[in-house]
């Protein structure tokens, strides 16, 4: 009898760590299986954030580091430079990315760097305890937003694709979301996507993720898949921002 | 390239790396250390090898972090408030046990400072200097041959070890062109790493990381990280003893104040002084033992350092208060031999200095 669903082989059996509804555990299958239909694991390699998934290498049966806080993609970038023939990614939230790291971000992708980075943006850093993120909503509660983020106090929301869509360096960049099994499956599309921009065309690609953090966002699993849906997707709408394929059609 | 050159200090230390078989260069611009990164902008693609002028000095360290990470030797260059930034990194590297070259031509500071020689970096490289309870192994050049031979030996003890290697120079040393005479054998090739991240066909996965959450975890990971620092302590202390064994008083300086104090104890002897040196090359490991022994026949012992004291705690470690040790403490300018020869006079004569 022909198995409709299973572990992927590079996803452990290994209890999650993450909390109810969090997003992390549908990227981290979404990778698993796309490594695995591409027959990539043995050549990928892996670089996790500091945040909610520094341990992703509990999860991802490929070879991971840990690089400093938002330094993950300079590292994965020279990990690619010194073994072109591995495929690497760089999986991030947003604190890591889009603020610690934002300079590695912004350079790795101006430089073309042939990685691909996952970016997972749940509007809040989780694994401190719920403080704003730059990627929190206005009006968004967090620890260090207490009455809502307010933006000529703390700033707004940063559009982290449509910043870098301004660069040259990119060959492919998209947001998807985790709200519904449809989104998901895109999601899954995007991902495959990710990796293949790398190998075939050996050019950098990123893949931007709304995720759920029911936890911080003090909702429950089913509402914070709704807030995605109707809230968030508004400031960060879905889509694609560059693509070498309609580039070069 | 072989035979007899003329080098600055900046592009010999470079040359070491590229003929240690260094695959990566990453950096950023400071002066005075452009000249390194000048040199392997060209060299290294020439070569097929890797050179990426980064953003930043925290993204060039987590570079070398990530090439290490991949099994492959690194470099990165800089001097003082560049090499500041850098520690995040190296506190990274040290804890995931990764080799790594750091090549500091150091400067005039705290702050900005100048871009003029100093030695204020000596706690900083010898301490850890970043967060958390570690050491690198710190190598002090005092000659353009040395700092093509002591960066290109910074590998192989980075690799020995598995941790960082400092090559601790200064704005003399970096810009100062001398006769190099370059080895006619080739370097061997770096150890075997089976830890390093391959991609993971044919084993299991493999991690490199630095944090250890599980229960007792971190504190064995330290004791490990001990245990190799106690291997380096025991075996790695290498020093230069100059007219030592019958010294009055015995100088203890490194880099640019070594030479300096190389002319001193000439001077000195000239004038009926009877002065020795100990030149450390490694200033961790320390060489306590010798400068403790070259001490034990002498009146007294002057650290003599661009800095206000820093060695010289080092040396009053190793002395444990059986000679008295005084200073002649120059931040950020060269002291003279004539001034060193009268701070060892007056030290004779017990007046202090």
């Amino acid at each position: 009898m022909k198995p409709l669903y299973e572990r992927p082989d590079t996803l452990t059996h290994c209890l999650t760590h993450y909390c109810a509804g969090c997003g992390h555990g549908i990227v981290h299958r979404l990778l698993a299986e796309v490594i695995d239909e591409l027959g990539i694991r043995g050549r990928t390699i892996g670089a996790a954030p500091v945040g909610c998934a520094v341990l992703a290498h509990q999860y991802l049966k490929v070879d991971m580091c840990e690089p400093a806080h938002g330094r993950t993609p300079e590292a994965i970038a020279a990990i690619k430079r010194v073994r072109p023939e591995c495929v690497a990614f760089s999986y991030q939230g947003d604190g890591d990315l889009a603020a610690i790291g934002t300079a590695e971000t912004l350079h790795v992708a101006n430089r073309g760097e042939p990685i691909t980075v996952f970016f997972v943006n749940n509007a809040v850093y989780g694994m401190t305890g719920g403080q704003m993120a730059p990627t929190t909503m206005l009006a968004q509660k967090t620890t260090t937003t207490p009455v809502g983020r307010n933006a000529g106090y703390h700033g707004h929301p940063m559009r982290v694709c449509e910043l870098l869509a301004t660069l040259d360096g990119p060959a492919y960049i998209e947001r998807v979301a985790l709200s519904s099994p449809d989104r998901i499956r895109d999601a899954k599309r995007a991902v495959r996507k990710g990796f293949l921009t790398q190998i075939e065309r050996n050019a950098y690609a990123l893949v931007e993720f709304l995720s759920p953090c029911p936890t911080y966002w003090r909702m429950s699993p089913l509402d914070a898949l709704r807030f995605i849906e109707e809230e968030m997707t508004k400031i960060y709408p879905l889509g694609v921002f560059r693509d070498w394929e309609t580039r070069e059609a | 390239m072989a035979g007899k050159v003329l080098m600055a200090g900046n592009e010999a230390a470079a040359e070491g790396a590229v003929q240690a078989g260094c695959d990566a260069y990453f950096g950023y611009p400071i002066t005075p250390q452009n000249e390194f990164a000048a040199y392997m902008a060209r060299r290294m693609p020439e070569l097929g090898r890797v050179f990426i002028q980064a953003e930043s000095e925290l993204a060039a360290i987590s570079m070398v972090y990530g090439a290490s990470a991949a099994g492959k030797r690194a470099i990165t260059s800089s001097s003082s408030p560049g090499v500041s930034l850098k520690q995040e990194g190296i506190s990274y590297i040290a804890a995931s046990r990764l080799p790594a070259v750091v090549v500091n031509v150091q400067r005039g500071g705290p702050g900005l400072g100048n871009i003029g020689p100093s030695q204020g970096d000596y706690w900083q490289s010898t301490r850890g200097g970043g967060h958390g309870d570690y050491r690198s192994i710190v190598l002090a050049p005092a000659s353009v041959q040395e700092m093509f031979d002591l960066t290109a030996k910074a590998f192989e003890l980075a690799d020995r070890y598995r941790m960082c290697a400092i090559v601790l120079a200064d704005a003399y040393l970096g810009q100062m062109m001398e006769p190099l005479v370059l080895p006619d054998e080739p370097f061997p090739p770096p150890p075997p790493k089976p830890w390093a991240l391959t991609g993971c066909e044919g084993r299991e996965p493999q991690c490199i990381r630095s944090l250890y959450l599980g229960d007792g975890e971190l504190e064995q990971h330290n004791y490990l990280l001990f245990e190799t620092y106690r291997q380096a302590e025991r075996d790695e202390p290498r020093w230069e003893a100059v007219a030592a064994d019958d010294a009055e008083v015995v100088l203890v300086a490194y880099g640019t104040c070594a030479r300096i104090c190389r002319e001193a104890v000439a001077l000195g002897r000239q004038r009926g002084l009877r002065l020795g040196l100990i030149r450390p090359v490694t200033l961790w490991p320390f060489p306590s033992q010798a400068i403790a022994l070259a001490a034990a026949g002498a009146r007294g012992v002057l650290v003599v350092e661009m800095s206000m004291g820093q060695m010289a705690q080092d040396v009053r470690l190793a002395l444990d208060g059986r000679r008295p040790v005084a200073l002649l403490g120059r931040p950020a300018f060269v002291p003279e031999a004539d001034e060193v020869c009268e701070c060892a006079a007056a030290l004779l004569k017990g007046t202090g200095l």
